[in-house]
């Protein structure tokens, strides 16, 4: 973050909130990258996730009480993927931010938050679903939307959907 | 019932002390049993099967089942263009398709950074709350039928046949419109719209006191609603509820002041939260009665739409719509107030393609469904299906 720059409320309201959690985990987040449409910070230290996230849920002066959503990513260029967690401090102190995590594309996991937030319950179920990492801790670790012989996480980029399914034809 | 105990075939007794206590009668020997409530049960709202571990006539877990409706809405999103992806979002939350669209497009024009022309903004607010009124009362109305009465079922379906032949005439479609375009709307509104609209507007209002007269007010409803399924505040928080339920639990909470979107800081209108009078706050009554509520805030912000918007003179609805949709590199999410709480797109955007990287929706019945498991912890069965139905699940939106 430069000095001197000027944000819009929101996204100066969303750089408090950083400077907080930087200053008590230090190396574990990334910069606070301060766009306007959806400000976020990258947690670099993946074990400490869980520790980052009831920080935030109960530090009085960040309150993020309410998991907005949390998607799945796929970065094939970085070999990578990962989850968005855009979280929000609903009728307390009204701030938002966005949060990322990224693991390997083969195998990753992540730590889970279903405990800090219930909502984290089944976005973590779906990106699983999704794109093939585990959640490490997490209550009920199945797939979804997705019945759970699937074959094969339908949103990863180089996808191919499976020949038959149960001796049904799949791509029509 | 000694006798039956020798052989091993007794089962628990139920007796219900006050309205909401449940009481077991001890040392009777009882079996679990696994009951299959759904995919096909019309108490469930859709394709949702609930897996219940009863004993006797209470559920001791109930582990909801998804998916049957899965058609890979975001993988077809990052296989369309922006404008193609409008209408897959009316197949989501079918029942109320504008405010859908209108989410998405929210959403976009975040990226896009296009001017909205007043009017349009107008008409985009007049045809999501009525398509939140129609919304409201297919849930008011199947919720009636789920607790055993038919007739506020029929009153609903007919008040909602008005709405659905005003947005037909609007945008040629009943219920999956493709109306609200990014940066614009298909079409204007017909020439004799508005004074189409203030004939439905005087003849509605009577309509909602008489729903509240026949239901709301109705005292097998009530018996039926009122304790069952309460949710505290703090827990539908973590829940991540929104919306009716959200307010149903007495939180104040709505987006449409919260985090305002489109023209609704220009419009004069309540937020309904139930203050524990008529229902116990957090309930399936209070759910129900923010609904039943909400109904008249529609109309009033319908209602002064009408007096505010801008003449047609020289109007053009496509007129900000770029050429080509192709929003600046980077990520967003935008939401917009739905009838059923929270819808909102995270899109990430390249900056060079048509297409985005990734459109993630979250739905607001996915998120407030995700509480049932808790919910129906020792609740009876016939009190299971009134949490449901006031829970109001489109599985088009759970599943996508």
């Amino acid at each position: 973050m430069e000095e001197g720059t000027v944000y819009s409320q929101h996204v100066a309201q969303s750089a408090d909130a950083w400077a907080i959690i930087h200053e008590k985990f230090g190396d574990a987040v990334s910069a606070f990258d301060p766009n306007e449409t959806m400000p976020f910070f990258e947690v670099l230290d993946l074990s400490q996730w869980q520790k980052i996230a009831l920080f935030m849920r109960d530090h009085p002066k960040l309150k993020f009480n309410y998991m907005a959503c949390l998607s799945g990513v796929d970065y094939p260029a970085e070999e990578k993927v990962g989850i968005v967690c855009n979280l929000e401090s609903l009728g307390v102190l009204n701030h938002r931010i966005a949060v990322k995590l990224k693991c390997s594309r083969t195998g990753g996991s992540i730590p889970s938050v279903a405990c800090v937030w219930h909502t984290a319950n089944w976005h973590e179920r779906e990106a699983y679903d999704m794109y093939g990492m585990t959640f490490t801790g997490h209550p009920d670790m199945r797939r979804i939307l997705c019945p759970d012989d699937w074959e094969g996480f339908p949103l990863l980029k180089d996808y191919k959907v499976q020949e038959s399914y149960h001796g049904v034809k799949v791509p029509y | 019932m000694q006798e039956l105990d020798k052989a091993g075939q007794g089962s628990i007794r139920v007796t219900r002390k006050s309205s909401n206590v449940v009481v077991l009668e001890k040392d009777l020997a009882t079996e679990q049993m696994l009951l299959a409530m759904g995919p096909q049960h019309p108490s469930t709202h859709g394709v949702l099967k609930l897996e219940c571990l009863t004993d006797g006539e209470v559920v001791t877990e109930a582990e909801p089942y998804l998916g049957y409706l899965h058609r890979c809405f975001e993988k077809h999103c990052e296989n369309v263009d922006y404008p193609g992806i409008v209408p897959y979002t009316d197949r989501m939350d079918y029942l109320a398709g504008m405010n859908s669209e209108f989410a998405f497009c929210v959403a976009v024009e975040k990226l896009l950074d296009v001017e909205i022309p007043r009017r349009v903004e107008f008409i985009r607010v007049i045809v999501s709350e009525l398509n939140r009124i129609a919304s409201h009362l297919v849930a008011i109305g199947t919720y009636a039928i789920d607790l055993g009465a038919f007739t506020p079922f029929l009153f609903c379906f007919r008040d909602r046949e008005h709405i659905l032949g005003l947005l037909e005439w609007t945008s040629g479609a009943r219920m999956l419109y493709n109306y609200i375009w990014i940066g614009g709307l298909a079409y204007d509104v017909p020439a004799d719209f508005p004074k189409r609209l203030k004939e439905f507007v005087d003849y509605f209002r009577p309509k909602t006191r008489e729903l509240f007269k026949l239901l709301t007010e109705n005292e097998i409803f009530v018996k039926r609603t009122k304790g069952i399924g309460i949710m505290p505040a703090d827990v539908a928080i973590n829940y991540g509820w929104s919306g009716p339920m959200l307010r149903g639990s007495g939180v104040k909470w709505d987006l449409r002041r919260n985090d305002p979107y489109s023209i609704y800081p220009e419009l004069d209108f309540d937020i309904p939260v139930p203050d524990g009078k008529f229902s116990d706050v957090g309930d399936s009554l209070s759910r129900h009665l923010v609904r039943a509520l909400e109904m008249e805030e529609s109309l009033k912000i319908i209602e002064q739409c009408l007096e505010k918007m801008p003449s047609s003179e020289g109007f053009d609805p496509r007129a900000a719509i770029p050429k080509r949709i192709r929003p600046k590199a980077g990520e967003v999410y935008g939401r917009a107030e739905n009838p059923r709480g929270e819808l909102g797109f995270y899109i990430m955007s390249d900056g060079k393609s048509t297409k985005p990287l990734r459109c993630k929706a979250r739905s607001s019945c996915f998120v407030n469904l995700s509480a049932m498991k808790d919910l129906s912890k020792g609740q009876l069965i016939p009190d299971l299906v009134a949490i449901i139905g006031s829970i109001d699940i489109v599985l088009g939106e759970v599943d996508r």
